[in-house]
């Protein structure tokens, strides 16, 4: 499945909700089923320190794919990191640099990746990018 | 008695609607809404004497400099400063802080030892960590028990003859705790010690007066006690004004300007470099005027019952903690529930229309104290309601309920 495609699909699965308590008891499962980062990673090399809530994220990567895992000490927070890890885990480096995060603002969760919201979402995005550039030029 | 059905009325921003709910905002202690009277000052203000204050002779700056000069007479008044020239205009209490900390920065010395206590913000921390790391000087803590009360008696092992500034809050933000500042001044003078007390929370619900109290330097900000924000005061007695050096260099602040040598301007110009807030000044008495046509007696009563009533109905809540729980506490309750991040609160009682604050309040070495990330914190004004309070509960309830 492409960048694309699972943007798309997130977004599929969101447009079945009426109303705001549905989106968040939603994102609030997929926190909660969100694959845990390796306690081993879980270490402050891997800290994202936002003001709010606290983000940790690990890569790894293989054949040209690069694989994500993470955890945060909210729920909230960790549910929107599942959804990013859908869309960027083990996909090429240079289709995660280059991806576009619109379908955030589809879902209705903009608020949630605004760079005043302080938790350590906006960081870990570019994090994440970090990562696919640093493989990328690996390769 | 307080009509507080009236009281909102003069608050336009309390009849929102926010996530399609009313808006009940409970995040007084970060900012205060403010006042029709407020609002229409600063218009009337631009639309009638706006024009550049203590040097034009033409009839508007004339205007502008009596109505500013008033409101520093008003703010002299409300806190019963001895002198109009120990009232120092500044964009608020942590510009006035860094203004009091860099001064000392100067007058400190290898061995001579500042004190703030364990429930500062970051405001009363950091610009004292600067003026210690510039002079040699050495930063020491009045710890607090687990109800966040200062340990008076550790205080006074801290204070000794090396000890010059003892810097404290009035009141703390992050949990409510109104300090013993009374006991702090008296024994730091007793050691010759300068005092600054850090009235950010205070000022919205307490009539400070600076000559009782014996402070030094007594700071706030203007926007938590209904006015504009970018506005504060410094109080300081005369004599230690004098002693400090100026912090910013400009116009307005000068007497003679020649290549080689510039004297100052006398208090209160010598701190006041550039063209000031003029507007946020003047409306700035406003909204003293204002709080005070309430009565701060008033206020004080009214809000300790909203948080009596607060505090039993939140801990109504399965497995919630209120961190801060000293005997003397404004309005102001900081909570956790076991095993949910404030953040998560946050955001849900947010789309129930009801503002908190959460995180750690600019405040971290408390929250590692209680070992917690953060609290969610709800402080009241005069101008909230126990309906409100209801509201909250069943938000923070609701939250509880999605987030377990």
């Amino acid at each position: 499945m492409t960048i694309k495609e699972a943007q798309e699909e997130i977004i599929d699965e969101f447009s079945m909700f009426d109303d705001w308590m549905q989106r968040y008891e939603y994102i609030i499962e997929l926190g909660k089923s969100l694959p845990l980062i390796d306690e081993k990673y879980q270490v402050a090399e891997n800290l994202i320190k936002g003001c709010q809530s606290q983000v940790w994220l690990h890569a790894e990567e293989s054949e040209g794919n690069v694989f994500f895992t993470a955890n945060s000490d909210a729920i909230l927070t960790k549910g929107i990191i599942a959804i990013l890890i859908r869309v960027f885990s083990g996909q090429k480096a240079v289709d995660i640099m280059d991806a576009d995060l619109g379908f955030i603002d589809d879902i209705g969760l903009k608020e949630h990746l605004s760079p005043t919201r302080a938790n350590g979402l906006v960081s870990m995005i570019k994090q994440i990018k970090m990562y696919a550039l640093a493989y990328q030029a690996k390769n | 008695m307080l009509d507080i059905k009236s009281i909102r009325k003069d608050f336009p921003i309390l009849t929102q609607q926010v996530n399609g709910k009313p808006l009940v905002y409970f995040d007084n202690a970060a900012t205060a809404q403010k006042p029709k009277v407020v609002e229409d000052a600063i218009i009337k203000y631009y639309e009638t004497i706006n024009a550049n204050i203590h040097r034009g002779v033409h009839t508007l700056s004339q205007l502008a400099t009596d109505a500013y000069e008033e409101a520093r007479a008003k703010i002299q008044n409300h806190i019963n400063a001895k002198h109009n020239h120990e009232i120092i205009f500044t964009a608020g209490t942590t510009f006035s802080i860094n203004l009091v900390a860099n001064g000392f920065g100067s007058l400190l010395k290898a061995g001579d030892e500042v004190v703030i206590s364990a429930l500062e913000h970051h405001s009363n921390i950091v610009p004292w960590q600067f003026a210690c790391e510039r002079s040699g000087a050495t930063l020491k803590v009045i710890p607090m028990n687990e109800h966040g009360e200062l340990i008076m008696e550790e205080y006074d092992k801290l204070l000794n003859e090396n000890t010059k500034v003892v810097a404290v809050s009035h009141i703390s933000n992050a949990l409510g705790t109104i300090n013993p500042i009374r006991e702090i001044i008296k024994k730091a003078h007793q050691f010759g010690a300068a005092v600054l007390i850090d009235g950010a929370q205070a000022t919205p619900h307490i009539r400070p007066d600076v000559v009782e109290l014996d402070c030094d330097f007594y700071v706030f900000s203007g926007h938590k006690v209904c006015g504009p924000t970018g506005t504060g005061i410094l109080y300081g007695k005369e004599e230690w004004l004098n002693k400090l050096p100026p912090y910013q260099g400009g116009g307005e602040m000068i007497k003679t300007v020649t290549f080689e040598k510039t004297t100052y301007a006398c208090l209160p110009h010598k701190f006041e470099a550039g063209t000031p807030n003029i507007a946020g000044g003047i409306v700035l008495g406003h909204a003293i005027d204002y709080l005070n046509g309430i009565g701060f007696d008033n206020i004080a009563a009214y809000e300790h019952e909203l948080l009596e009533y607060g505090t039993k109905r939140l801990l109504e809540i399965e497995g919630l903690k209120i961190i801060g729980t000293a005997q003397e506490k404004t309005s102001v309750i900081s909570f956790n529930i076991e095993g949910i991040h404030p953040y998560d609160i946050g955001v849900i009682v947010d789309k129930l229309g009801v503002a908190v604050r959460t995180g750690h309040h600019c405040t971290q070495p408390i929250m590692d104290f209680f070992g917690i990330p953060g609290t969610v914190r709800a402080s009241f004004s005069f101008y909230n309601t126990k309906e409100e309070i209801d509201i909250l509960v069943e938000a923070v309830k609701k939250a509880k309920m999605m987030l377990s």
